[in-house]
């Protein structure tokens, strides 16, 4: 390697639209063509690369803003009309365009796509070494389609610098500049990096190189992926390796991820990575992309049994080569991590450090902005074990615990059928569909629901069902409508986006219907708090299945029985698959949870009966009368009763001051003034307006009475919160 | 606090040690100062911080309470409960109590608290960061600006979420003035603590504090489903036999306090004065208007400040003193310190109140011009006619003055305005509606914020008040 070590190449920057960031794409104002890229002005990037980082070279043609673009460049090349300086776009000066231009009008005198870059080689090869060049290129220059076509430098003096190296052992094309002196520390890296992606033997077999994949490196996979998955936020001031990371010098640089290259990398839409599938050699790529998929569900199984595990014992990966090649299938960001890395050097060598934030990410343990998002929560484990049941009473309650999962759900036998025929003949048939379930709260509508997707992901299990990806989301559990999206996003794909942009993603997902994906349940729980003025947010849910390619069955609960009549407008209702609706016949009340919570309290007051008589007796129908009384009786009686003599004064004055008024509502003053009169009747010392002033807002605070703010004073209204009967039944008791 | 007095006491006592100019009793005198000075402290600590007092009568709630939160603690059961009762019933101090028994017994390592105020987490975004704050999650977040409610609200959740009942340590949330919670947009945060509490995750007591009675009416049906309907009632369910009891132990000092001769002395005059009849009454009052311990304590406290070096016990007196400073109305109080001319206008008010039946009135009802003032003076003989057109106007004040014009009563009209307006900043009256610029402040609609009696009471305590004004205040429509 040493040759090409000290190779540099003059290249332009360019960035590609999806590359920009997505809060910052909407300042173009249009939608950006398909070959369309932009001048990358911004500082921090110097033309002056390593030579290895270049995979090819790419036709640019520069134009004016009104200019349409030529025909000629149909499949290669690119055409840019506009600047990029990280913060608006720009129409291309003049002298820019001059410069451009003197190529791009002569595309015939140009390099075509330069022949050496190594098309030879092995398609995993030729991304990941795609990869390299295009995190190379600071602010990413434009992806690939075809081999590796890349916005490079055109003109002639590159290909002249290019010629003589087209025989290096790794067939990278080198092109060598100056500056020599930033080359030392970044090959270093460099080397690392070349070394652990030219591995083509394990990346173009990806297959095999993962079936023994031992769980360490999953759970080191699963580190390096998670950022990925996780921000869209980017901000080149902030992008430091998380610190967690760069304490672990042992950790080898694979996992030394630098959060500028993955915020980019994240910034990049979908169709970034579907291009990226999209390869010439599909069927492998296919292949690959399944046991992608593959490695995801194992990954998201790891991530829920062992998280824990994962935070501390961090093995180091076995193999550099082993880990990064697998990250590269994960969407090669590990490697692209590594050249960023000895870039990032190079600028600093180069600038001299005019950027402090941009270190060597292994030195950084700053601000890790993007940590809380993948980090894992959990409270920390318990010291003490918990305490299994001794007795047969704390047994029954553990039992009777409203988080426990029944072995069966008795007399939800017919719902459960209606349902689980209604997602597995939808699975079976490969269509969507909607389904609304609604019942008052504790009638067991999602415990149902979960049991048909328990049943469902055994079958699936078993090969009876097609597979299909299970999402949940919850309308309580949403800070505001919108974020549904955010959430449905999320755990489908596992990107982060915001409300607006997740809505788009999913619409491109559900309804253009690109490539065959298994099929999704969603089932969305509380979906009357989705209720928008618009309606939008309900209208794509139900309207997401009625594509036929989105393969998507949406269950939908919500307490009330008329909501698609009551809330909904017509085009969002006609969307949906009958109602299905949940009722117990009780006497009390058909709530599930509050029987339970009443069976659990009345084994207490069994307990507590046993400890005060020392009888060993079952728990009777007298405990659960007990307990039903105890949480179902109103408290306003014994509030009246227990209240001082004052406050029983004050309430028999209201009662009389009504009485006289023939009104339900008094001002303090004309109560008072009965109550002097009561007083005075009684013999009674009458007490002072503070003093009752003070009853009255006791007796307010309670909810006993309704009273109006206090700054009203003497005039302020005060109604009874209780029925008169009730004050008069409370007050005679005694 | 205790400083304060001691510095204020020693002064008398250095006097008192100069003119008796003996040396054992200064010294008697400074160790008594010394004695009382603790023995303050001691007791204010006991009034003020009563969230850490004794419990009274409240065994069957405490008990129920604390083996709920054991069973949280020791099997990692989730429970929900609201305790409720009125203010100064003791609901703090119940959980202050039940919480310290469980952090004695062996599980304090192997419990969370999370204490919540609605007054100061005012929504559920707010909230949300104190919960992840007492709960040390920022740990993981490290230093990173929070991010949205959003992402807090499914990162709390997650963290929750991923806990069981066997392995995460149990999590005992208590919300006070919970009937606030309710009050935020959906009551997101409380459906999700008891969604949690029902579901196979990290176990959690969600302990609610509130005085609303009402309280399960403003908890949205599905997340009163997942409440578990349990409610503690602490209710001042005691007798007046019990406030003697209670009173006694209150002012009891401890069995470790320094001078043991000076607390045996000051136990025994408290057991007397629990025995006393006016003690008893004095009590009775009390206990009558208001029930809870709260009101005691102010009662104690203000009996407490007047013993002396002099006096170092309490007495009956003490105690009756400040039943009355304790039940002074304060709207008499403020009648009290007014002008001879501010008293005049409220009696004007108080007749025109009694004229219209209650009807608002303005300045110029209250005073009409001094001119009108001067002409009826001088000219006697018009005054059948203008007795009428008077009385329309409701000249009240200026009827009076005009009666008494002999007298010093005759003042300009825009010190009487002062006077007016003076009135309306001690809240005495109260603009019908708000000011605006516009208006002119003498047409502005008042309406009188005292009653009758009040004015009555006052006017009895009035100090110097002349004899004319008095026999005004009571003639009602008589002189006319």
């Amino acid at each position: 390697y040493k040759p090409h070590s000290k190779k540099r190449a003059r290249v332009q920057w360019f960035v590609r639209f999806s590359e920009i960031h997505p809060s910052k794409q909407h300042l173009l104002g249009r939608k950006p063509e398909a070959q369309e890229i932009f001048w990358y002005d911004h500082p921090s990037c110097d033309s002056i690369v390593s030579v290895e980082t270049i995979i090819g070279t790419v036709q640019v043609v520069a134009l004016a803003l009104d200019e349409s673009p030529p025909a000629q460049l149909k499949h290669k090349g690119f055409f840019v009309r506009m600047s990029w300086d990280t913060k608006k776009f720009w129409p291309l000066s003049a002298e820019l365009l001059a410069e451009l231009g003197r190529r791009g009008d002569s595309p015939k005198s140009q390099n075509p796509v330069q022949a050496q870059t190594k098309t030879a080689e092995s398609p995993a090869w030729t991304t990941s070494e795609h990869a390299v060049g295009r995190i190379e290129s600071s602010h990413s220059a434009s992806k690939s389609r075809q081999a590796a076509a890349r916005p490079a430098t055109p003109g002639a003096r590159k290909r002249l610098e290019l010629a003589g190296l087209l025989k290096t052992p790794n067939t990278r094309k080198a092109r060598q500049t100056s500056c020599a002196a930033s080359a030392s520390l970044g090959i270093a890296k460099r080397k690392m990096a070349s070394s652990t992606a030219s591995s083509p033997s394990k990346r173009s077999s990806p297959d095999e190189a993962r079936e023994d994949k031992s769980s360490s490196e999953c759970r080191m996979v699963l580190r390096a992926r998670i950022p990925v998955t996780s921000t869209t936020e980017m901000s080149l001031g902030i992008t430091l390796t998380p610190s967690r990371r760069a304490q672990r010098p042992s950790v080898t640089p694979s996992i030394n991820l630098t959060p500028e290259n993955i915020k980019k990398r994240e910034t990049k839409e979908p169709e970034a990575h579907t291009e990226e599938v999209s390869t010439p050699h599909r069927s492998q790529r296919k292949s690959s992309l399944l046991t992608l998929n593959r490695i995801k569900q194992q990954l998201r199984y790891l991530d829920c049994k062992e998280n824990d595990e994962k935070e501390e014992e961090f093995v180091p990966g076995a193999g550099d080569s082993d880990s990064s090649s697998e990250e590269e299938e994960e969407g090669d960001v590990s490697t692209s991590a590594l050249p960023r890395t000895s870039r990032r050097r190079q600028d600093k060598n180069l600038q001299t450090a005019t950027q402090p934030s941009l270190q060597t990410p292994s030195k950084t343990p700053k601000k890790t902005p993007r940590a809380p998002r993948h980090a894992t929560p959990q409270i920390r484990s318990r010291s003490l074990a918990a305490q299994e049941p001794t007795t047969v009473l704390e047994e029954a309650r553990l039992r009777l615990h409203v988080s426990v999962v029944p072995e069966s759900l008795p007399c939800r036998e017919q719902e459960f059928q209606d349902i689980y025929s209604f997602v597995e003949s939808k699975l079976l048939d490969g269509t969507g569909g909607c389904m609304y379930i609604s019942g008052v709260p504790g009638t067991g509508k999602t415990a149902t629901v979960h049991e048909v997707i328990r049943c469902l992901q055994q079958a699936a299990q078993t090969k009876d069902v097609p597979p299909f990806q299970y999402v949940e989301v919850n309308g309580m559990k949403l800070t505001e409508p919108h974020q549904v999206y955010v959430q449905i996003l999320q755990k489908l794909t596992g990107q982060k986006a915001t409300a607006s942009h997740a809505s788009e993603l999913l619409a491109k997902q559900f309804c253009s219907g690109q490539a065959p994906r298994e099929a999704t349940v969603l089932l969305v729980d509380e979906l009357d708090l989705l209720w928008t003025h618009k309606q939008d947010v309900l209208y794509s849910l139900f309207d997401w299945p009625t594509h036929k390619e989105a393969r998507l069955v949406v269950l939908t609960i919500a307490n009330t029985m008329d909501l698609p009549e009551r809330i909904m407008m017509n085009r969002v209702s006609s969307r949906l698959v009958g109602p299905r609706h949940f009722s117990h016949g009780a006497a009390l009340s058909g709530d599930a949870r509050r029987c339970l919570d009443i069976c659990r309290r009345a084994t207490e007051i069994c307990e507590l009966s046993r400890q005060k008589d020392g009888t060993q007796g079952p728990v009777t129908v007298a405990h659960l009368m007990a307990a039903v009384d105890e949480m179902s009786s109103s408290s306003y009686i014994t509030a009246i009763r227990n209240s001082s003599v004052l406050e029983q004064g004050f309430l028999r004055a209201i009662l009389a001051e009504f009485r006289q008024s023939g009104l339900e509502e008094a001002t303090f003053q004309q109560i008072y003034n009965q109550h002097v009169a009561l007083c005075r009747m009684e013999g009674l010392p009458y007490p002072t307006m503070s003093e009752t002033m003070a009853v009255c807002s006791r007796l307010g605070s309670c909810r006993l009475l309704l009273v109006e703010p206090s700054r009203n004073d003497v005039l302020l209204r005060v109604r009874l919160n209780v029925s008169q009967d009730d004050v008069l039944y409370a007050l005679k008791e005694e | 606090m205790p400083a304060l007095p001691r510095q204020r006491r020693e002064p008398s006592g250095g006097i008192k040690f100069v003119e008796m100019s003996n040396r054992k009793t200064k010294s008697n005198i400074l160790v008594r100062a010394e004695s009382l000075s603790q023995v303050q402290r001691i007791l204010r600590e006991r009034f003020c911080h009563s969230t850490h007092g004794e419990l009274f009568g409240v065994q069957v709630q405490y008990k129920h309470l604390i083996e709920l939160l054991k069973r949280t603690a020791i099997h990692g059961e989730s429970n929900s409960v609201l305790i409720i009762g009125p203010r100064g019933s003791g609901k703090t101090m119940l959980i202050n109590h039940a919480l310290k028994e469980l952090m004695e017994i062996e599980v304090s390592e192997n419990v969370l608290q999370v204490h919540l105020n609605g007054l100061l987490h005012i929504n559920d975004k707010i909230a949300l960061k104190e919960i992840t704050r007492q709960l040390y999650l920022e740990n993981v977040v490290g230093d990173k600006v929070f991010g949205s409610f959003a992402e807090n609200l499914s990162f709390l959740l997650e963290a929750l979420k991923k806990g069981d009942r066997t392995h995460s340590c149990p999590v005992i949330f208590v919300l006070d003035e919970f009937d606030l919670f309710a009050h935020h947009k959906n009551q997101t945060l409380l459906y999700n603590l008891f969604d949690i509490s029902q579901s196979a995750q990290t176990p959690l007591a969600v302990i609610g504090l509130t005085c609303r009675l009402d309280i399960l009416e403003l908890l949205e049906k599905r997340v009163k489903s997942r409440f578990s309907h349990r409610q503690i009632h602490l209710m001042n369910s005691f007798g007046f036999p019990q406030f003697i009891k209670i009173f006694k132990e209150q002012l009891s000092l401890p069995a470790e306090f320094p001078d043991k001769v000076f607390a045996e002395k000051w136990n025994e005059n408290v057991q007397c004065l629990s025995e006393d009849r006016s003690v008893h009454e004095v009590l009775q009052k009390h206990f009558n208007v208001n029930k809870n311990l709260r009101s005691l304590h102010m009662l104690l406290m203000v009996a407490l400040s007047r013993i002396t070096v002099s006096r170092p016990y309490l007495t009956s007196a003490d105690l009756m003193e400040a039943h009355q400073l304790c039940s002074m109305d304060s709207k008499a109080n403020i009648v009290h310190g007014l002008s001879v001319l501010e008293i005049c206008l409220i009696i004007a008010m108080k007749h025109l109140n009694d004229i219209y039946e209650e009807e608002p009135f303005n300045f110029q009802m209250v005073y009409n011009g001094e001119r009108r003032i001067r002409y009826f003076l001088s000219g006697t003989s018009l005054m059948p006619e203008n007795t009428n057109v008077l009385i329309d106007y409701s000249p009240e004040f200026q009827k009076f003055v005009q009666r008494k014009a002999h007298s010093v009563y005759n003042f300009e009209k825009p010190v009487v305005m002062k006077a007016f307006e003076h009135l309306q900043q001690l809240e005495l009256i109260k603009p019908m509606e708000r000011t605006s610029v516009n208006s002119q402040k003498e047409y502005q609609l008042m309406k009188l914020l005292l009653d009758n009696t009040q004015i009555m009471n006052a006017l009895q305590k009035y100090p110097n008040c002349p004899t004319d004004v008095r026999q005004w205040a009571t003639s009602s429509l008589s002189w006319l």
